[in-house]
């Protein structure tokens, strides 16, 4: 009982990981229409930004800073250069421009930190367990994700709702020409918002290091899951975002934990384990083809 | 009128001769290489006009054609693996090593798989069409991912090609014009296919549904055809090559390779017949010689990527047409 606690929690901290890529994504996605696969890009970015200057100073809480500026700042140099000319082409197009954005990111990171993954330490006075229930040890850092996590997604239920840029951006989801017309600079806007997003996607990608090893292609592990969030929650729709990335992350948690343990009952054990593996990773994309079964447009489809 | 056409044809035959002819050129000018190079520009050129029908000309952007290159590849690895253990698959089928016999069940397995995935696709559109193809890809990627008894992550050795005649397989220039063959036919009917009605309809549907309604075509039908003939004939490309490298892994059932085959297909042109070849040609020698010239080749791969994308619309294809108008 206390394991199936254990890995919940450990979903939930995916869940909410999933969802900070996932919320910069659906709303590039809703906005502006553009398919990005280099959001799994920006998401190493901040990683690697972050950890390097983390080892630099020896402090964990400094790399941050840097890990989000590197990745808003990326995110921002992409959109002004590549994404930009993307708007009014098709999804064909944008889905190769930014699979070729990939391939240039993956191979600077190579070419700049080499192939061997940083393993990158728990921050000081977060490595010690503690105790949340009698007999269940946790990890404090996989709280403090948690933390972020649902931080993030109170901030942003305000800053869309209840502020000004929040309004523009709900305005320009509805209508872009309207809001164009009412003088409102779109393309800044765009601009800010991409920033945005990659700002998500690298606090996700620095707070995954101490977790995941930071590596290249680690951005495209994770873009495919956060594709299927976007997807199942609803294509621009944060709160889709938010209930998907939590679903998912537990699901999939789950599903890896537990599955090659029941199907060891009924075969041999190295077979029950790499078909349990094989089907746990099946798991998301089921569920998002039978969601978009039944839901084509996603669980909470954004009003338009 | 006359006159032209009997340039084309002459122009065809010009070409045919040509590729027939690439293993002796290869072999006067010692590079073998060339030849397995020109095989798997075949294949992957068979892969990519496949592809290129069911998304060129019928608008269905679909993310998740690895699926059926990579089916193919195993039900030439699995077909081979049960008839060397001497076993019998799901315990009634017999393996084989006739290519004559892996081909048409290549056939039947692809044509199940996409009529499964494009039933349950087509239901959906846009962005959503996208993410369920590539999500039924990579279902099949990890299924095959975890199934240890034919290799696993580690892909399946396919110990010897697919017979075929009693020809020799193992050579190199046999199995390249066997390939030919393959492909020379696979041209023939895709060509036909793409100005045929049926292939008329399905541009139709992609230029504009609603007229089509209008004219009492059910698009849904009509797609669904066209998704299932684009699955077989990158099922057979994998198929082939399966048979050229002798190994399948689950790599080719990454999204990657979907990637790789949009790649050629948008490089060579969108909805032209023989753009997907160039496409395919121009890529795999430039994967060639960049990686030979340096280690940083997926840089400059992803740049000429950008560039291409960004800049020329229309793909080599619209080069080669501008070529051709200016001098006609």
């Amino acid at each position: 009982m206390l394991l199936i606690f254990e890995q919940i929690l450990n979903g939930v901290q995916y869940g909410v990981m999933l969802f900070l890529l996932a919320a910069g994504l659906t709303l590039i996605f809703g906005i502006m229409q553009v398919i990005n696969l280099a959001h799994g890009s920006l998401y190493m970015v901040g990683a690697y930004a972050g950890t390097w200057f983390a080892q630099e100073t020896g402090s964990f809480w400094l790399g941050l800073p840097a890990g989000l500026l590197a990745a808003a700042l990326t995110g921002v140099l992409i959109e002004v250069i590549v994404v930009r000319r993307l708007y009014d082409r098709d999804h064909l197009e944008q889905v190769l421009a930014t699979f070729a954005l990939i391939l240039i990111f993956n191979q600077l990171v190579i070419m700049i930190f080499g192939r061997q993954p940083f393993f990158v330490a728990m921050p000081e006075g977060l490595q010690e367990s503690i105790q949340l229930l009698p007999g269940l040890q946790y990890p404090p850092y996989r709280l403090l994700i948690i933390a972020a996590g649902l931080g993030v997604a109170v901030g942003l239920y305000f800053l869309i709702t209840k502020t000004r840029i929040g309004m523009l951006v709900r305005a320009g989801a509805t209508d872009r020409e309207m809001v164009r017309a009412l003088g409102v600079n779109v393309r800044l806007l765009y601009t800010v918002i991409f920033g945005f997003g990659a700002l998500l996607a690298g606090l996700a990608g620095y707070l995954a290091g101490p977790i995941f090893a930071v590596q290249v292609g680690m951005g495209e592990q994770i873009l495919l899951t956060t594709f299927v969030v976007v997807v199942i929650g609803g294509v621009g729709s944060i709160r889709g975002a938010f209930v998907a990335g939590l679903i998912l992350g537990v699901l999939d948690t789950c599903l890896r934990a537990f599955l090659p343990g029941i199907l060891r009952l009924v075969m041999a054990g190295p077979d029950a384990d790499a078909l349990g593996a094989g089907i746990a990773a099946m798991g998301i994309y089921l569920l998002m083809a039978i969601v978009l079964l039944i839901r084509p447009q996603g669980l909470f489809p954004a009003a338009h | 009128m006359d006159r032209s056409n009997a340039l084309k044809t002459l122009a065809a035959v010009i070409g045919l001769l040509a590729l027939v002819a690439v293993p002796i050129i290869a072999d006067a000018a010692g590079s073998t290489a060339w030849i397995s190079m020109a095989t798997r520009i075949l294949i992957y050129g068979m892969a990519a006009a496949s592809l290129n029908f069911a998304l060129g000309y019928g608008g269905l952007v679909s993310f998740g054609h690895a699926a059926f290159f990579g089916l193919g590849g195993y039900v030439v690895g699995i077909l081979y693996q049960t008839y060397a253990d001497e076993t019998l698959l799901f315990g009634f089928i017999p393996g084989t090593n006739q290519l004559l016999v892996t081909l048409p069940a290549t056939i039947l397995v692809t044509g199940i798989a996409a009529a499964a995935i494009g039933a349950l696709s087509l239901r959906t559109g846009g962005v959503q069409f996208i993410m369920i193809t590539l999500a039924f890809a990579q279902m099949l990627f990890f299924f095959f991912s975890g199934l240890s008894a034919y290799g696993g992550e580690d892909g399946l050795i396919i110990r010897r090609t697919n017979e075929l005649f009693g020809l020799n397989m193992r050579d190199r220039a046999t199995l390249y014009w066997v390939t030919l063959a393959i492909t020379a036919l696979f041209f023939v009917i895709y060509r036909r296919l793409t100005m045929s009605s049926f292939g008329t309809i399905v541009s139709g549907l992609r230029q504009n549904e609603r007229r089509m309604a209008a004219l009492g075509i059910e698009a849904y039908r009509y797609r669904l055809i066209a998704f299932i003939l684009s699955g077989i004939g990158t099922g057979i490309a994998g198929a082939m090559l399966a048979n050229v490298m002798r190994f399948t892994s689950p790599d080719l059932l990454a999204w990657h390779t979907s990637g790789q085959l949009m790649i050629m297909v948008i490089l060579g042109g969108v909805g032209t017949v023989t753009g997907p070849f160039l496409g395919a040609a121009v890529l795999l020698i430039l994967e060639d010689v960049l990686n030979a010239w340096t280690e940083n080749w997926p840089l400059i791969l992803g740049l000429v990527l950008l560039v291409v994308v960004l800049q020329a619309r229309g793909g080599l294809m619209a080069i080669v047409n501008l070529v051709r108008g200016n001098r006609s």
